[in-house]
């Protein structure tokens, strides 16, 4: 369609030199398809090395047993053994709780926020915009060590608290608080960062289509429900695969703030994995079998998500 | 009239306080870099004098903070510059000559973006461990070479360039092939001009993510000497006694360069970001 065929210029020569132009024609083509193979392949090369020869490799070890060079095919082993595993139960458990809470409550306040500053009228839009993106800046280690320090059990928060006369919430200590604070981490590092993306996609929307629906009386949770969120679904679907896919693969925050603690509850599958692998006796086939639980579940969720949200796209 | 007015009060409070909640660590972080440890374990909120004296004890301490700023460094131009590279490439080639099978290898590369990488996390491991043993000691584990390679080509960086290459103008393209230039140089001498503003949106994705990747490194690099900034302040955090002191100083450090790439090219910053959803 565009880059292969000369459609419009070689129209005119085409009668000037009718038979020679098919040969040069074809000839450049290949040339230019030649060209295009030679560009793409350095590319597909180093993801086939570095993605689907080391998938294909961790399939191949998720059916191993044994440690390091004396791994043999052992069968099903390391995927029954999957059944009877607690801290695989426990991590499964966890990550859901992240997507089931923290997913929907990121995405909905980004949602909120970008159509507040999506107002031409409003002061102060761009500080708001800044302060709001800035948590995307940082690392995620680094963030995580400060959320770790502003929410031990004596720090700042904590002595807020104290401050107001409240008790304070034993953040690392209580597993339930500690999930909680996992949650707001992530929610305070990746809200603006979705924002960005409502906030383009609303630039694309005609103005004159809200201004219609206000002549017609709708306001403004209408103009919401009724009119900005469908025109951003394929957005909003966007950033709900990316954000879920993120929340299965989560490591640096759990591993920063908590270690996985208390006592597994807040654990993910990424770093059991990693503790399989480099803290407890190391077990590559069995590591390698939980990993394709993450496989799996990305997989299915965002088979889910495109059903769920592209439903009604036509 | 007068709900109007409450609604838009409530509105600029709702910002105000988000506002306030997405700046108070980093001016935890900053005001903490000045305090020793025990002022910061004790809440202080003010500026104190001891930020020469935190820094120092950062790069004097055992774990090779100076050398963990290098070493990020050097990761991460390495494989921007590689990354930047290879993808354009790429990038150029699948939209500029497009045909069926190529479409299809590109639909195949795009699922790779779907792999997590716990899964990759072993073979890799084993692969450059593997390489290692054999002799082939530049490209083991504990070298540059084992951080940069997976890192520098992403299907989502090709994705990116396929996506601007289509608004490059194609009778440009068709008037420099007619004058009989070859495709390389059309690609260095027209394309990556044009294409500028693309390049600094992905160089600053790519080194952002280089930057601050934290899971790979810490699999791939064990000799404290060649470790990266990430996980030397991971290290400090999870010491038994943190000192917070020093470690928000190492934070700020570390934040820096993407705190100032971001201030000087916002928009660059956010377009890269959000580059692959046009």
């Amino acid at each position: 369609m565009n880059g292969n065929q000369f459609p419009a210029d070689g129209q005119g020569k085409n009668q000037m030199w009718k038979t020679s132009d098919k040969v040069t024609h074809h000839t450049l083509e290949k040339k230019l398809n030649r060209w295009g193979w030679i560009f793409v392949s350095l590319s597909a090369v180093l993801i086939s090395v570095f993605v689907f020869i080391p998938m294909v490799g961790a399939l191949i070890m998720s059916f191993q047993t044994g440690k390091g060079v004396n791994a043999h095919f052992g069968g099903l082993t390391n995927y029954i053994r999957l059944f009877t595993d607690q801290t695989v139960g426990k991590a499964l458990g966890n990550t859901f709780i992240y997507l089931i809470i923290q997913v929907p409550i990121m995405i909905v306040l980004a949602l909120i926020i970008s159509v507040l500053l999506n107002d031409d009228k409003l002061k102060g839009r761009t500080f708001f915009r800044i302060a709001i993106f800035l948590p995307c800046i940082t690392s995620l280690v680094s963030y995580s060590l400060i959320m770790k320090n502003i929410f031990s059990n004596d720090g700042i928060f904590n002595q807020m608290l104290a401050h107001i006369g409240l008790s304070p919430i034993l953040w690392t200590t209580d597993p339930f608080w500690a999930k909680v604070l996992i949650i707001i981490s992530i929610t305070w590092r990746w809200t603006g960062y979705n924002m960005v993306f409502y906030l383009s996609g609303m630039q694309g929307i005609e103005p004159s289509i809200y201004e219609a629906a206000e002549i017609d009386g709708a306001n403004a949770v209408k103009k919401f429900t009724h009119m900005t969120i469908p025109l951003l679904k394929p957005i909003i679907l966007f950033t709900t695969i990316t954000s879920t896919i993120g929340t299965l693969q989560l490591f640096d925050e759990v591993q920063n703030i908590t270690q996985g603690g208390p006592a597994n509850g807040t654990v993910t599958i990424s770093q059991y994995i990693y503790n399989l692998c480099f803290k407890y006796t190391p077990n590559f086939g069995y590591a390698c079998a939980v990993a394709f639980i993450v496989v799996i579940l990305i997989v299915i969720l965002s088979m889910i998500q495109m059903k769920v949200g592209g439903k009604d796209n036509q | 009239m007068k709900r109007n007015k409450t609604l838009s009060v409530l509105k600029y409070i709702f910002l105000a306080v988000l506002s306030a909640v997405s700046i108070f660590p980093f001016f935890w972080m900053i005001i903490s870099a000045t305090n020793t440890a025990a002022e910061v374990n004790a809440g202080k909120l003010t500026f104190g004098a001891h930020l020469a004296e935190n820094l120092s004890s950062l790069f004097h301490s055992d774990l090779h903070f100076g050398a963990s700023v290098g070493n990020s460094m050097i990761i991460a131009l390495i494989t921007t510059v590689l990354a930047l590279l290879i993808s354009s490439v790429a990038g150029y080639g699948f939209e500029i000559f497009r045909s069926k099978a190529r479409d299809r290898v590109f639909n195949i590369l795009l699922l790779s973006m779907m792999i997590p990488f716990c899964a990759l996390m072993i073979p890799l491991y084993r692969m450059f461990g593997a390489a290692g043993k054999a002799g082939l000691t530049g490209i083991g584990l504990n070298t540059l070479f084992s951080v940069i390679m997976p890192s520098i080509c992403t299907a989502f960086l090709i994705f990116f360039f396929r996506q601007n290459a289509k608004s490059f103008p194609k009778d440009i393209l068709e008037a420099a092939r007619i004058d009989g230039l070859n495709e390389p140089r059309i690609f260095i001498h027209m394309y990556v001009p044009v294409m500028k503003s693309s390049y600094a949106a992905a160089a600053i994705v790519t080194f952002m993510s280089s930057w601050n990747n934290y899971l790979w490194p810490l699999v791939a690099l064990q000799d404290p000497q060649k470790r990266t900034v990430p996980l030397i302040l991971s290290a400090m955090g999870s010491s038994y006694t943190p000192d917070y002191g020093m470690i928000m100083a190492g934070i700020v450090i570390a934040t820096l360069p993407t705190g100032i790439l971001f201030f000087m090219m916002q928009k660059q910053f956010v377009a890269g970001m959000i580059g692959s959803v046009k």
